[in-house]
């Protein structure tokens, strides 16, 4: 079976909520609906206090061409815009919308029935998906539409559909799957249209196989669509790794997928894709995983945005006594949230309650230069070095050691015997680094 | 008795072609340096903090030798007497400037601004603030973990243990600006120390509109222009609902501590107030 060639670790599977039914979450009195993303410009609204707003209704404008279109999750009255804390832990703009009823725009096709036929060109398509404000919902929130139109000169081959969900305790990709299958493969059609290519494959890692098993059938009468069964290993999500898994082609050091003629995307954001494409469906709500060993109701759970965490783990029964942290996300790339009045944003995959003595950092040793950091790092890094360079601010360095490559998925410290903090450095080293180049490249 | 002869002869022979040899070398690469860097190295600190800007003591003895004018360099730990020692030694004029002092521009202790939340991670401020805002409601303020206190070589800056925020030793402080440098909120600002080190500045940073502001910290500018309006000499301005008092107009009137609502601006080293006599009620 097929995986990544580069490192990687096992951790624990933990998915509790595998196999539960998505269950459609209350809508509470208010939500926070933030205008920024965790990648590109800020959007900007389009709405003011006061304003009567429809679910679907465009109420944050993109912003350049990284950033995505904001809709409105909820019908009701806008209280104000102002700055909310969000998930990333910084206060960002956002819309207070006070809910009032549930009324949907007209165009937004709302019945459950598949629609196969797609007759729009691809200019129609990458329109469609970029006003319904799509971005990618693997966790890194990066606009679809920006993915769909490659930079002159460079052609895909092939699309590679992200439905690994590595991450331990994650389920919400797989019960989308096992629910909305014949969905997602039309929107892979839709997506394949988009980029003009003749073959896509989903990628799946083996703890799915009821997944993979209902996913091929259907896809029989697609032609183009192969599914791919891959030995469970993290972090296949990765860009980069799942290329790696599925096509043996490996993306160059500071490159994008394009260069090997590869476009990656959710599968959660393939079935967004067809709801907005055959639908009229903008992004306003999508499924997220509740999960923790004490959680009173682990589960998948249909979420508008910008519904407070409050209210979303109110919904599955609150929170479990002895919670040390709650994450975001999966518990490798996760971050911890702030408070519970934070509003879930389009790249929330998750809300994991982890018990107090799982969430609390052991004692940082010395490293012993044991190299099982340079073993599991999946970009071929060196982390404790990196490590350490970041420590004593060796930027130039730092950059020679290519750490911009790095993807930021915690192998490293989940793998270190000396408990050392490699991501945190790492990660700070990162953004320096980032800057820097940054600021040359507007000297120039 | 041959055998120590050879060996004294041959060892001399090595010795006096090996001294020819580093003689002529030496004439070649000979590199002509400046006597007075010598001199003006000696009359430094030797701190070799770089707060002047340049790399150690002698690369800044190097840039006055090499300077036309001393404008703009500046000895921060030795101030204006090492100064007028290198001006007299290079023969060159010197402006005296006033002395100068680090400030932490952040009133919010434990008392001002609750807590919502715990950092267990790496302690150190920019890695924490590399994740996130901080602790408390504030993201502009104190993170508390001492990265300034790691990066004084002079031992003048130190994060109370109860307040949680760093206090600057004025007597040891030599204003070199590394703790500028190390504070990732930018909280650190070198302001001049004063006569009789009395100062006054706004000892908050936040920029969030003023209910925001107010809501996370007691003592936080909430950008009202109370200190603006009562300020006779139009030393306060305020930039994204932040007030800023300028050191080289303040004439340190007080006016504007005594109207601050939120008592964000602070008054150092002064002599208390006179307290005005209350006026005594009539009758009983």
């Amino acid at each position: 079976m097929k995986t990544f060639r580069i490192g990687g670790i096992h951790p624990k599977e933990n998915k509790f909520s595998a196999g539960k039914k998505i269950q459609v979450a209350a809508i509470p009195k208010q939500v926070v609906i933030p205008l920024s993303h965790y990648i590109g410009a800020p959007s900007e609204a389009v709405v003011k206090r006061g304003d009567l707003v429809k679910v679907g209704q465009l109420i944050g404008k993109a912003n350049g061409f990284i950033s995505a279109n904001v809709h409105s999750s909820v019908s009701g009255k806008v209280t104000k815009i102002d700055v909310q804390l969000d998930a990333t832990g910084y206060k960002r703009q956002a819309v207070f919308i006070d809910v009032d009823g549930d009324e949907w725009l007209d165009n937004i096709d709302r019945s459950p029935d598949l629609k196969r036929e797609c007759n729009l060109s691809k200019e129609e398509i990458l329109e469609k998906i970029k006003d319904a404000g799509i971005v990618g919902l693997g966790g890194a929130t990066f606009p679809a539409h920006v993915k769909l139109s490659p930079p002159p000169g460079k052609k895909a081959d092939v699309l590679i559909i992200n439905a690994v969900e590595c991450e331990s305790y994650l389920t919400c990709d797989h019960q989308l799957m096992l629910e909305k299958g014949e969905e997602i493969l039309v929107g892979v059609t839709i997506l394949m249209k988009a980029l003009e290519v003749k073959r896509a494959v989903i990628g799946i890692e083996n703890n799915k196989k009821d997944a993979i098993a209902h996913l091929s059938n259907l896809a029989k009468i697609y032609p183009g669509i192969e599914v791919e069964a891959l030995k469970v290993q993290y972090p296949q999500g990765g860009e980069k790794q799942l290329i790696d898994a599925i096509i043996r082609r490996q993306v160059p050091s500071g490159r994008i997928p394009i260069e090997v003629g590869a476009v990656v995307q959710n599968v959660g954001t393939t079935f967004a894709v067809y709801e907005a494409v055959q639908k009229n469906k903008p992004m306003i709500e999508r499924v997220m995983t509740i999960t923790g060993k004490d959680a009173p109701n682990p589960g998948n759970y249909l979420v508008r945005l910008g519904v407070y965490l409050q209210n979303v783990v109110d919904e599955a029964g609150g929170v479990p006594e002895g919670t040390g942290k709650i994450v975001g996300g999966g518990p490798m790339m996760g971050r911890s949230f702030m408070n519970l009045n934070v509003p879930m944003a389009k790249g929330s995959a998750g809300v994991l309650f982890l018990r107090d003595e799982e969430a609390v950092r052991k004692p940082m040793k010395n490293c012993i230069r044991c190299t099982k950091c340079v073993t599991v790092c999946p970009m071929g890094l060196e982390p404790f070095l990196l490590m350490n360079q970041s420590e004593r601010n060796m930027w130039p360095e730092m950059e020679k050691n290519r750490v911009m490559d790095c993807i930021e998925c915690g192998s490293c410290s989940y793998t270190c015997p000396s408990n050392r903090p490699l991501l945190d450095y790492i990660r700070y080293g990162k953004t320096t680094v980032g800057g820097i180049i940054r600021s040359r490249a507007t000297a120039k | 008795m041959n055998l120590i002869l050879i060996s004294l002869l041959t060892l001399g022979i090595v010795g006096a072609a090996s001294a020819i040899i580093l003689y002529f070398v030496a004439k070649k690469f000979y590199v002509y340096e400046d006597p007075r860097i010598d001199e003006v190295e000696a009359a430094l600190p030797a701190a070799n903090c770089g707060g002047c800007g340049f790399p150690g003591c002698r690369g800044f003895a190097n840039a006055c030798v090499s300077a036309d004018t001393l404008d703009g360099l500046n000895c921060p730990v030795g101030g204006n007497d090492t100064m007028q020692a290198v001006a007299s030694i290079l023969g060159k004029t010197v402006a005296s400037s006033a002395p100068t002092v680090a400030v932490v521009r952040c009133g919010g202790t434990c008392d001002h601004r609750p807590r919502m939340n715990e950092y267990d991670g790496v302690q150190h401020c920019f890695i924490a603030h590399n994740l996130y805002s901080g602790e408390t409601g504030c993201s502009w303020g104190c993170l508390g973990l001492g990265d300034c206190e790691v990066s004084c070589e002079f031992d003048a800056i130190k994060v109370n243990p109860i307040t949680k925020i760093p206090e600057v030793d004025e007597d040891k402080c030599t204003s070199c600006g590394a703790c500028v440098r190390a504070c990732p909120k930018l909280l650190i600002e070198i302001r001049k120390k004063g006569p009789k080190s009395r100062r006054i500045y706004v000892n908050c940073r936040n920029e969030d509109k003023g209910h925001i502001a107010k809501k996370s910290c007691d003592v936080s500018c909430i950008g009202c222009g109370k200190c603006v309006q009562v300020c006779p000499h139009e030393a306060i301005t305020i930039t994204n609902n932040l007030a800023f008092i300028h050191d080289d107009k303040c004439k340190l009137c007080r006016k504007c501590v005594e109207v601050c609502p939120t008592h964000s601006i602070v008054e150092l080293n002064f002599p208390p107030r006179k307290v005005k006599e209350p006026l005594t009620p009539e009758g009983d």
